[in-house]
């Protein structure tokens, strides 16, 4: 059988899927603390997109003041559990630490930011306090990490907020599309209970927009809308057999892997993913985790044009990934109906910095082929209603995040910037205080 | 290789680290193990009077820590030895036997009366030991029944029990001083009118190292209680120097021999006491924080930097500061420094320019171009020298201290037209 289940026993699957980082102990996070130098104007918040006080975070944790260091990190980014594992660092808040320079190591800023807000969670504490009822009452499209981060903020102002999703669960991306050695132990579920926790939010439960809900209504029934999208469309490679068994959407993939018993997963032999993005890394190590034997992830261009960090492009290497650069996919072979190879053309950059095919090919034996070369917005679900205005596929927002339309705002990855959960927190974020101030 | 050995108030050893009178010199099996070490000599934990021994509790030692760091200060609420008397002198006795070549000193205290001091003399003689110390400085404990620090807080106690010392005994007499008074130069000069051989310091401060904020005592805690203790180890290093530099340059007691105590941990610690004048220097709390071991370092660094100097012995640099330590009123005026700040070293912290413009002289200009790099001018007509900056810059030598070559003469407060008591 090339594709099958259980190809590890549950107990290495178990094993190869606990998190990344093992969470500090008191004493490592103790010891992390001290070599952060409490810089003044620190370059760690300015590369935050949320502006986390991080300074002040890290000597809160010094002092056994760990409350008070969670609250810093949520006051600014009420998913900074979340993102404490799943933000690139590396090119954020720690590639800029002042201790890259003196000492070649910055501070681990994102395992003391999740030592903080785990030690905060453990107590079920809800540090924030809603305002007075305004008697203003917001929807709020999508329960990711852009519409709760919306919601939590705005219901801390006082108001009310609806939020509707539609799925089963809310969360998003992080419930539904992070790697799961990441988010181990229902984590991306208990924060979004903690976050629910502050009172005035109530989510509705598979509400698709454009079928049970629309726009126009919204706008008309609720003083302001907030629009959290986030990506509903994945692209296609367009190669014919794209539809052979064995082919799969990486992000359809990973939202198993986050929903299913992982013993349940089928798992192929010879394990193909073609992409260059942080998706490729996370499908490629997590398929490897779950048994395949040969994972190779094919990228057209060269390492330092992937979306995926050196960080990540690490992790992949480290679990038995081979990185292949410099191959765009050119035919799916299938017998059958059942995928058998890929066949990638070599690539090379012209004078003109073109990526053109050199004629030469290559092919690689694939039971399975992950296809993780992007997912854009979909602004299909808008279209029953006025819509607002959408510019290079995305929804067009300002720096408060308000769209063409009067009474409502966007954010996250269906508005412009970069696709991260810590962006979307901070749009969300971003939009509570502009609706706040447009309600007033 | 420079020769370590030293002598000081007719007491030799091999090397000038001892240990101090505390639990690591407690009994032969601890001495032994100290000298197996290296370790040049001990000071035996004080003994008391012949009967029963004092009783000690539990627990019996607070620490301060800092950063991640252990026992940064540290205090303890320990009494002299709790074993019988015999018991000490007949091991004192048998390692002095059977390491000649160290320095045995045997720390004392009896109460303040002639006879009970007679009396433990005559027998501390027997053991063969090199000299005695007499604790007028144990702050905890003992001063409540007019012992330690109650002794030596009063200075013609000091000289009269020194005086029966030198009556009753031809071994060397230390003096080891309390530093809970104002001025040390008083029970300095006290011993040496009594005749003291030499001073050994500082002894522990009176101290509450922290206070159980769960159960609201002090620290170390016993049975919900606590007292004050006696507080030593790296962060009392300052105040031992300062002590230890106003005995050697007091016109009264510039020649009286030094053993210098106080936070002592690496060689370094050391030689700056010997630097202002120290014979030997004697390390507990460093031995309690790491074991006998770390005086393999104290050794190897010592005779590494003296090579490196030149210094044949521990005499070629003993006292050389002494002639740099004066008062505030000889220093010259006219002295200027400013910071200077190495862009190339430095790593955009900003901490020089938060703690100038908030505590200091507004003199660190912090500018951030458009890519977000951070830079940090001195502003040369506000800085004032102060050193601040140069002292929390996380960066070895990307701050440093410039002479300003004004062309002005020496000038100290004395003869500065500021001073209403000029030339008065």
């Amino acid at each position: 059988m090339s594709i099958q289940k259980s190809r590890l026993s549950v107990e290495k699957i178990d094993e190869n899927f606990v998190d990344l980082h093992a969470p500090l102990n008191l004493l490592q996070a103790e010891q992390e603390a001290a070599r952060c130098l409490f810089c003044h104007d620190a370059p760690c918040v300015d590369a935050c997109p949320t502006g986390i006080d991080i300074p002040g975070f890290i000597r809160k944790i010094s002092s056994g003041n760990l409350n008070g260091a969670a609250t810093t990190i949520l006051e600014e980014n009420i998913m900074g559990g979340t993102c404490a594992t799943v933000c690139p660092v590396e090119e954020l808040c720690e590639q800029v630490c002042v201790k890259n320079t003196s000492e070649q190591k910055p501070v681990v800023i994102g395992q003391l930011q999740r030592f903080a807000t785990d030690h905060l969670f453990a107590q079920a504490k809800q540090p924030f306090q809603r305002a007075p009822d305004s008697g203003k009452h917001i929807a709020v499209i999508g329960a990711g990490p852009a519409g709760l981060s919306c919601a939590h903020r705005l219901a801390m102002l006082g108001h009310q907020v609806s939020v509707f999703e539609s799925r089963p669960k809310a969360g998003g991306l992080n419930e539904y599309g992070l790697a799961a050695y990441k988010m181990n132990d229902q984590r991306a579920a208990k924060e979004v209970e903690f976050i629910l926790g502050i009172g005035g939010i109530e989510i509705e439960y598979e509400k698709s927009l454009g079928k049970d809900i629309s726009l126009d209504k919204l706008r008309q029934q609720f003083d302001a809308v907030f629009i959290g999208l986030g990506h509903t469309a994945v692209n296609a490679l367009g190669l014919d057999n794209e539809a052979a068994d064995g082919v799969y959407n990486a992000v359809d993939y990973i939202e198993d892997i986050r929903q299913q018993d992982l013993s349940s997963l089928p798992v192929g032999r010879d394990v193909v993913v073609i992409g260059g993005g942080n998706t490729a890394i996370d499908i490629a190590v997590q398929i490897k985790k779950l048994g395949a034997e040969n994972v190779s992830m094919v990228y057209r261009r060269g390492l330092k044009a992937m979306g995926a960090t050196e960080y990540e492009q690490e992790i992949a290497q480290t679990n038995g990934v081979v990185i292949r650069t410099q191959g765009k996919p050119v035919a799916i072979h299938a017998a059958d109906g059942k995928l058998s190879a890929v066949e990638f053309e070599y690539t090379q950059t012209d004078s003109n910095g073109r990526l053109v095919g050199t004629g030469e090919n290559f092919s690689l034996p694939a039971d399975q082929l992950f296809k993780a070369i992007g997912q854009s917005f979909d602004s299909q679900p808008l279209s029953d209603s006025e819509g607002p205005q959408i510019v290079a596929g995305r929804i067009q927002v300002d720096e408060q995040q308000r769209t063409s339309l009067n009474n409502v705002w966007a954010g996250g990855d269906c508005t412009t910037g970069a696709d991260l959960t810590v962006e979307a927190v901070n749009d969300g974020k971003l939009a509570a205080l502009s609706i706040h101030e447009y309600l007033k | 290789m420079a020769d370590l050995s030293c002598k000081i108030a007719g007491v030799t050893s091999p090397n000038p680290f001892w240990l101090a009178s505390a639990p690591p010199t407690d009994k032969q099996y601890n001495v032994e193990r100290a000298f197996e070490a290296g370790w040049g000599g001990v000071v035996w934990k004080t003994l008391g009077e012949a009967g029963p021994p004092v009783v000690n509790v539990s627990s019996r030692y607070g620490s301060v820590d800092y950063n991640g760091q252990r026992m940064i200060g540290f205090n303890n609420i320990e009494l002299i030895t709790d074993r019988p008397l015999q018991v000490n002198l007949d091991e004192i006795a048998a390692v002095k036997k059977a390491w000649p070549d160290r320095a045995m000193v045997v720390s004392l205290m009896v109460p303040c009366n002639e006879q009970a001091w007679k009396e433990i003399l005559q027998r501390v003689e027997q053991t063969g030991c090199d000299a005695v110390e007499l604790n007028f400085g144990c702050p905890h404990g003992m001063s409540e029944r007019g012992m330690g620090a109650a002794v030596g807080q009063v200075p013609e106690y000091i000289r009269d029990v020194t005086g029966w010392c030198k009556t009753y005994t031809d071994l060397p007499v230390f003096v080891k001083l309390t530093p809970n008074i104002s001025d040390i130069r008083q029970p300095a000069r006290a011993a040496h009118e009594g005749g003291a051989d030499a001073v050994s310091l500082i002894n522990t401060i009176n101290s509450i190292v922290s206070v159980d904020l769960d159960i609201m005592a002090p620290m170390p805690t016993v049975a919900g209680k606590g007292a004050h203790g006696g507080y030593c180890g790296p962060a009392v290093r300052p105040i031992a120097l300062s002590m230890v530099s106003e005995i050697a340059r007091d016109a009264q007691t510039q020649n009286l021999p030094i053993s210098g105590i106080g936070g002592i941990n690496h060689w370094h610690d050391a030689a700056e006491f010997i630097a202002l004048g120290c014979g030997s220097v004697q390390v507990c709390t460093a031995a309690m924080r790491y074991g006998y071991r770390i005086i393999d370092d104290l050794v190897d660094g010592l005779n590494n930097w003296m090579d490196s100097k030149g210094y044949n012995s521990i005499e070629d640099f003993r006292g050389a500061a002494i002639p740099n330590v004066t008062d505030w009123q000889h220093l010259d005026l006219n002295y200027e420094t400013i910071a200077s700040i190495d862009e190339d070293k430095c790593i955009e912290c900003g901490l020089c320019h938060i703690v100038c413009e908030d505590t200091s002289h507004q003199a660190i200009r912090a500018s951030k171009d458009s890519d977000g790099k951070r830079s940090y001018t001195v502003i040369d007509d506000e800085c004032v020298g102060c050193n601040l900056c140069e002292l929390v810059c996380p960066v070895p030598d990307c701050i440093s201290m410039v002479e300003v070559e004004n062309g002005k003469p020496y000038l100290n407060w004395g003869g500065h037209p500021n001073n209403p008591m000029r030339g008065g």
